[in-house]
């Protein structure tokens, strides 16, 4: 077999995409359709910036979703080595040194082999996955500690407000490197202190929830108990599984390495919207609604979540777009300097970092995922571009 | 409060923020899986667990933590240990200094920043050197960086909404989202590599520590720069296009001003006041990008030594590390808090 030519490389590329095609534009004609019912969301697709940066978000979160976790877009397996096929140009037929290439399995390497003869094109694919599994839930976790302790901090202010601020600042001072370096690495792992900073960073959701459902229903003692029950059944359970990898159903667990990259991501991340959050609290509350609502007699919990935390809404989902990226940028970093991640994982830190070494001779093995984290990333910085112009039109 | 009682209140919060955070750092690194790794890195990688323990002690790395936190301070009297064949071993003692004139004290206070395991030498010589190099290359950066994000974010908010408005944001926000391991990898992919074959720049700046030229300086101050642009640019855009609302520029245009003298007269002075706190705020960012720069291009410099300290738990490198980090990313701040007063009479210290 021939290699392939560029042309033909990129229309087996984009048909290697199908069903990420399909799903982009069932999502856009659904939303389209539908957008003058859908708020905020719908709003997005007002704004060019902000369709752009929904569709290339999109765009990975399907590859990830599809590509990792189904199996669909994959060409090879990310951790099959064949040794004929070591740094091999893009378009290069598949083979292998010893023995034939299984029945059915895909005829090139579209976008060449790295340095151990892996299959570029599938890794990147995967790489989305390592993304979508982690950023998201990382930067939701960073805003529920900030949030839960950023709304006091700005409301109350005093010594809660000094103490608090004195601590983000100082993790703040930290450069985020040295941070990594500190934390990620297989002996911290070993002496158990993620754990324990898992123990504490992720029990703030539990305690967001709890606070969220009491001041709300503290008068219908019926409908608070349905709920904080629920919350602390369903939270607990999570919280047991994954800070403590102790679930009583053995249902969860979360890998050890993994563990460590997510509490160095969450703890990185939660100081900054900490001081977002106190903020704009400190912004609100000296607005009349929140005069109103003291008058009324409503507890201190109930207008921080209930009365501020709703009208801070905006800002704090702009930010959450621009975290997500950020995250990714440190996830990214973090497989750059080879920390955390397992050095055969696909994840596209680490693939940059493995192809760069090669940089001056082939460019094939470090360009894809450079430039897939780029375009996620730029997404993210576009749709959050476009969810600011289209909150503040309103 | 005056400005005096202002800055020292800062310099307080500094001094104990420092004192946390190296003691953290020293904390982590003096937890027993790092010793172990230390030990076996100094000896060899087959020490048994009896050779690494007794590693340890004759190096007085077993003592308490708080007593050697403090020895490391100079606030405590530094270890001594008689060894086996009777000479006296210390913290003060090495080659330089025998055992008989060693001072009691040897810590910080007392300028003995300690000694790197890595590179075996004095931290301070280490950390001088390499704060030389990569101050150059910070000076480049910010040479670079600073005027080109002023000038593309006053074009962009001078008229916002223009087209050039359009193509200047949509440029600054591609470079925010390039973080630098993405843009250094392209950029030697670009201009470095045999691939492409423009071979314009050096895709090592390991001689630039040497003699930096344009060829082999050019690359990591640009892959710097340009993260850290976007956002400044960003920022200045918004600045601007908020003083190009107000009423005194409005005021000035039906008087008849040229809209070059609107720019530059009236409007710039005021729309750089908030840049100025950002790009003081930078410096902590930039310092990550000098880590990763300094590791992509192989620059010997500061961010390069974080990292091989880091890597080999050289915990009195790593500390000294922190101590000039974290006195960057706070003076920075104090000189931004203290500037925006000074630029803006309309705020107090208070």
């Amino acid at each position: 077999m021939d290699l392939l030519s560029w042309g033909e490389i990129i229309l087996r590329i984009l048909a290697q995409f199908t069903p990420v095609w399909i799903a982009l534009i069932a999502t856009f004609a659904l939303s389209i359709t539908f957008k003058r019912r859908l708020g905020l969301y719908g709003k997005l697709f007002d704004s060019p910036i902000g369709m752009v940066g929904f569709g290339l978000v999109m765009f990975w979160v399907f590859t990830g979703i599809l590509g990792g976790g189904f199996d669909m877009i994959t060409t090879h397996d990310v951790l099959d080595q064949s040794a004929s096929m070591k740094n091999k140009v893009p378009g290069t037929p598949y083979t292998k040194m010893m023995g034939e290439a299984a029945e059915g399995a895909y005829p090139y390497y579209l976008l060449g082999g790295d340095n151990l003869g892996r299959d570029v094109f599938s890794r990147m694919v995967v790489g989305a996955w390592e993304v979508i599994k982690i950023a998201p839930f990382a930067s939701l976790f960073a805003f529920m500690v900030g949030i839960t302790l950023g709304l006091p901090a700005g409301y109350y202010g005093g010594r809660l407000d000094t103490f608090l601020s004195f601590l983000a600042n100082l993790i703040l001072a930290f450069p985020v490197i040295l941070l990594f370096y500190l934390l990620v690495t297989p002996e911290i792992v070993l002496t158990g202190i993620p754990v324990y900073m898992a123990a504490v960073l992720f029990i703030f959701p539990i305690v967001f929830l709890v606070l969220l459902w009491n001041s709300r229903f503290h008068t219908q003692p019926k409908t608070r108990n349905i709920y904080v029950g629920l919350t602390l059944v369903i939270g607990l359970w999570l919280y047991s599984g994954i800070a403590w990898n102790a679930d009583p159903l053995g249902l969860i667990g979360f890998p050890p390495n993994l563990l460590v990259v997510f509490v160095a991501v969450v703890f990185v991340n939660s100081p900054t919207v900490f001081r977002i959050v106190r903020g704009l609290t400190m912004d609100i509350k000296t607005r009349d609604y929140v005069a109103a609502a003291q008058t009324r007699g409503e507890g201190p919990w109930y207008i921080m979540l209930w009365e501020i935390l709703p009208n801070v809404r905006g800002p704090l989902l702009v930010d959450f777009c621009l975290r997500i990226g950020y995250t990714t940028i440190l996830l990214g970093t973090l497989g750059f300097f080879g920390l955390g991640l397992s050095p055969e994982s696909p994840d596209w830190g680490s693939t940059i970092n493995e192809g760069r070494k090669l940089l001056s001779l082939y460019l094939h093995p470090a360009l894809p995922p450079a430039l897939a984290l780029l375009s996620l990333v730029l997404g993210l910085n576009l749709l959050a571009d476009g969810l600011r112009e289209e909150s503040l039109r309103d | 409060m005056t400005l005096a009682k202002f800055i020292l209140r800062r310099v307080g919060v500094m001094l104990l923020t420092a004192l946390c955070l190296t003691f953290i750092v020293f904390f982590l690194t003096n937890l027993y899986p790092n010793l172990e790794k230390l030990a076996k890195t100094q000896g060899n990688f087959r020490m048994s667990d009896e050779e690494v323990a007794s590693y340890l002690g004759r190096n007085g790395y077993l003592q308490p933590l708080p007593v050697k936190y403090g020895q490391w301070l100079g606030v405590l009297p530094g270890w001594t240990q008689e060894g086996e064949d009777g000479t006296l071993r210390g913290r003060c003692i090495d080659q330089d200094t025998p055992a008989a004139d060693a001072p009691r004290f040897c810590g910080i206070l007392q300028g003995d920043w300690g000694y790197s395991t890595v590179f075996r030498a004095e931290v301070s010589g280490i950390i001088g050197e390499k704060l030389g190099l990569t101050g150059r290359l910070m000076l480049w950066v910010m040479l670079l960086m600073v005027p080109s994000a002023l000038i593309l974010g006053v074009m962009a908010g001078m008229r916002e909404g223009s087209r050039t408005d359009r193509t200047l944001s949509t440029f600054a926000i591609t470079t925010t989202a390039t973080p630098e391991y993405v843009s250094g990898v392209l950029f030697i992919a670009i201009f470095a590599s045999s691939a492409v074959g423009l071979k314009w720049f050096k895709g090592t700046a390991t001689s630039a520590m040497g003699n930096p030229s344009f060829e082999n300086f050019f690359l990591p101050v640009l892959t710097i720069a340009l993260y850290g642009m976007g956002y400044i640019a960003r920022m200045t855009r918004a600045s601007m296009a908020e003083v190009m609302t107000a009423q005194y520029i409005r005021t000035a245009r039906l008087k008849g001003v040229s809209f070059p003298n609107i720019v530059l007269k009236h409007a710039l002075r005021n729309a750089l006041i908030a840049p100025f706190t950002v790009i003081m705020l930078q410096f902590p960012w930039l310092l990550n990008g000098v880590v990763i720069v300094e590791t992509l291009f192989n620059y010997k410099g500061f961010g390069w030594t974080l990292v091989q300290a880091a890597s080999n738990n050289d915990i009195e490198l790593l500390l000294a590390v922190s101590v000039v980090s974290v006195i960057v990313v706070l003076v920075t701040q104090l000189i931004s808090d203290i500037g925006y007063v000074y630029l803006n009479p309309r705020i107090s210290v208070t």
